[in-house]
């Protein structure tokens, strides 16, 4: 932050700073906010090759930067005022098209707010548009979207176009690329680490009930959880504070404090137990990634951290569980999807008809999928054999976080079996794609928090991520381990390139 | 376990999807290789494992049973593909 006066010298480097920085910034008038955000606007107009944006709001966000330097010419500012973030456009702002990445919800434009994104309109922020997503949040590349697949500002030494990961391609390209100083995500089985990994950037999940669902579009509702995408583990944590906290209007949201995180990110690791799991050396794992990880442990150690072997011995049935209990609570909750109160209506000459031709053509084929998982495994005669089942094993699947939390603090493992594939390399059996998801998935089922910190480079010189996980509510361990990896591996990421 | 082309049909229908004749293949193919990794989960005895619905760890807090949203009809129509006398309109149900 030292040299931030001849950091921002040059327009162009606004977008190189983190929201910390640009916070302080704002806050010695180095810049306006109205400047900052016409930076960012002209970044995104730039690079609209890499479609991270849905929908962009410039007239919006410079009305808000106007208000935002008012309020900072007044010495009135909010813990986030001024700062241009992108939203995923899976949560509802008002009045403003939210479309989950799918056509049926095109043109849709909510009456009201989520209580994430009004948490951080409430705290000062700017709004530059909605970030691109697979469909209703379901994929590992964000080629399931209606609106186009996001292209990864990475590129390898081929040239070929990347995918940034998904579903929260969109913000995860935008925060590498500089389209936005952070943006917010979701993470169902890894929406937000993997793409976290793929792009470079910090990506957290946080512990389920931490953030409130109210007004994200449903995909499975007892794994969903908001988080932020940031270029820091600092910015990660000033994100978290504002976007967590206990909210009536959704009953699965924890009653808890929300700690001063950024106090804690410093604190260092000495005396730490860091667990290492054996079961998240798949075979086959990419040798660059094993070395990684080995690396991460070293680090952690160097900083006074004791590394402890752990088993979480149902580690490989979690994606199995999740592709029943996820497809299953999709089903459910895309039922609403009808043609019938808003969204695509495609007409039929009876009700059914006009649902069937409605869903049918406003969802896509990953979509599809899902929901006919999800409807196969809860219908009658199959709900014991499939969904009970894979409930019970849930709970083996938390009960061995549960144990391995009894020996050690944290956990450290790679975020991603691989890095960033190119779009035209991708899987077309579904399976293969979920594979993606392998070494994140098991936090959502055990409802956990997780954290991706950029750590180093593939052998084709992309970025790949190093995940901790924490026990319930221990964001703040996951932020000073995240500190930790984060100056050791001293990451170049790639707007620094 | 595997679906047949009759059970893939049946199963879009409670769905309320329409499934045209040459996408039935392909969905039955997908939908089993993912059926077919779903088995694993046989492997697992959880006979005396309990179920688990959620990660909730705090009990659900409870509020006053008061009225304080409402009136809001105009929002709640303002993106209704059809509508007619402050009412959703759709295609004739009963005869």
């Amino acid at each position: 932050m030292t040299n931030l006066a001849s950091k921002a010298a040059v327009k162009n480097d606004l977008v190189r700073l983190t929201l910390a920085e640009a916070k302080e910034g704002l806050r010695q008038k180095e810049f306006s906010s109205v400047e900052l955000t016409q930076a960012y606007l002209e970044s995104i107009r730039q690079n609209a090759s890499l479609n991270a944006y849905i929908l962009e709001t410039p007239e919006l966000a410079l009305e808000m930067a106007q208000e935002s330097d008012n309020r900072l010419a007044k010495g009135d500012a909010r813990p986030l005022e001024g700062l241009p973030l992108g939203i995923k456009d899976l949560f509802c702002t008002e009045n403003i098209q939210t479309t989950a990445g799918s056509h049926i919800l095109e043109g849709y434009k909510p009456p009201y707010e989520s209580t994430v994104s009004g948490n951080l309109k409430k705290a000062g922020a700017v709004f530059l548009g909605k970030t691109n997503m697979d469909e209703f949040a379901m994929g590992s590349a964000n080629i399931t979207s209606y609106f186009g697949n996001v292209v990864n500002p990475w590129k390898r030494a081929d040239g070929k176009d990347l995918t940034p990961g998904g579903s929260s391609g969109g913000s995860a390209a935008a925060v590498a690329g500089g389209l936005a100083l952070a943006a917010t995500a979701s993470d169902t089985g890894g929406s937000i680490r993997q793409p976290a990994a793929f792009s470079g950037v910090v990506g957290l999940l946080p512990t389920y009930g931490r953030c409130s669902r109210w007004g994200m579009v449903a995909f499975a509702s007892s794994l969903d959880q908001a988080g932020p995408l940031t270029r820091d583990v600092r910015d990660s944590a000033l994100m978290l504070e504002i976007m967590a906290g206990h909210d009536p209007k959704d009953a699965t949201s924890a009653p808890v404090e929300v700690p001063n995180f950024q106090k804690l990110i410093e604190q260092g690791v000495k005396g730490l137990r860091v667990g290492i799991p054996k079961e998240y050396r798949l075979d086959g794992m990419a040798e660059d990634i094993v070395t990684l990880w080995e690396k991460g442990a070293q680090w952690l150690k160097e900083a006074g951290a004791e590394i402890v072997e752990i088993s979480l011995p149902h580690t490989k049935y979690s994606l199995p569980t999740y592709y029943v209990l996820a497809p299953a609570e999709a089903s459910s909750n895309l039922a609403r999807y009808d043609g019938v109160r808003y969204g695509l209506r495609v007409p039929g000459k009876s009700l059914d008809e006009l649902y069937e031709n409605t869903r049918s053509q406003g969802f896509g084929d990953e979509v599809q999928r899902r929901i006919l998982i999800g409807t196969y495994v809860l219908s009658a005669g199959y709900y014991d054999a499939y969904y009970l089942k894979a409930q019970k094993i849930r709970k083996l699947i938390a009960q061995d976080f549960k144990i391995a939390f009894q020996k050690v603090d944290i956990i450290l493992t790679p975020t991603t079996p691989s890095a960033a594939f190119a779009l035209d390399e991708k899987p077309t059996d579904p399976v293969v794609m979920y594979l993606n998801d392998v070494l994140t998935v098991p936090v959502n089922l055990a409802g956990l928090p997780g954290i991706s910190i950029p750590a180093g480079l593939s052998r084709e010189g992309l970025p790949l991520g190093l995940q901790l996980i924490g026990p319930a509510f221990e964001e703040g361990l996951l932020f000073r381990a995240g500190c930790v990896l984060e100056q050791a591996a001293n990451f170049k990421p790639f707007l620094e390139r | 376990m595997s679906l047949d082309r009759e059970t893939v049909k049946r199963i879009a229908t409670l769905a309320r999807l329409k499934l045209s004749d040459e996408r039935v293949v392909p969905m039955q193919q997908d939908l089993n290789r993912i059926l077919h990794f779903i088995d694993q989960l046989n492997e697992v005895d959880t006979s005396s494992v309990e179920k688990m619905e959620s990660t909730k760890r705090v009990s659900m807090p409870l509020r006053q049973d008061i009225v304080n949203d409402g009136n809001c009809v105009d929002k709640i129509l303002v993106n209704a593909p059809e509508v007619a006398c402050n009412m959703f309109v759709v295609p004739k149900v009963v005869e």
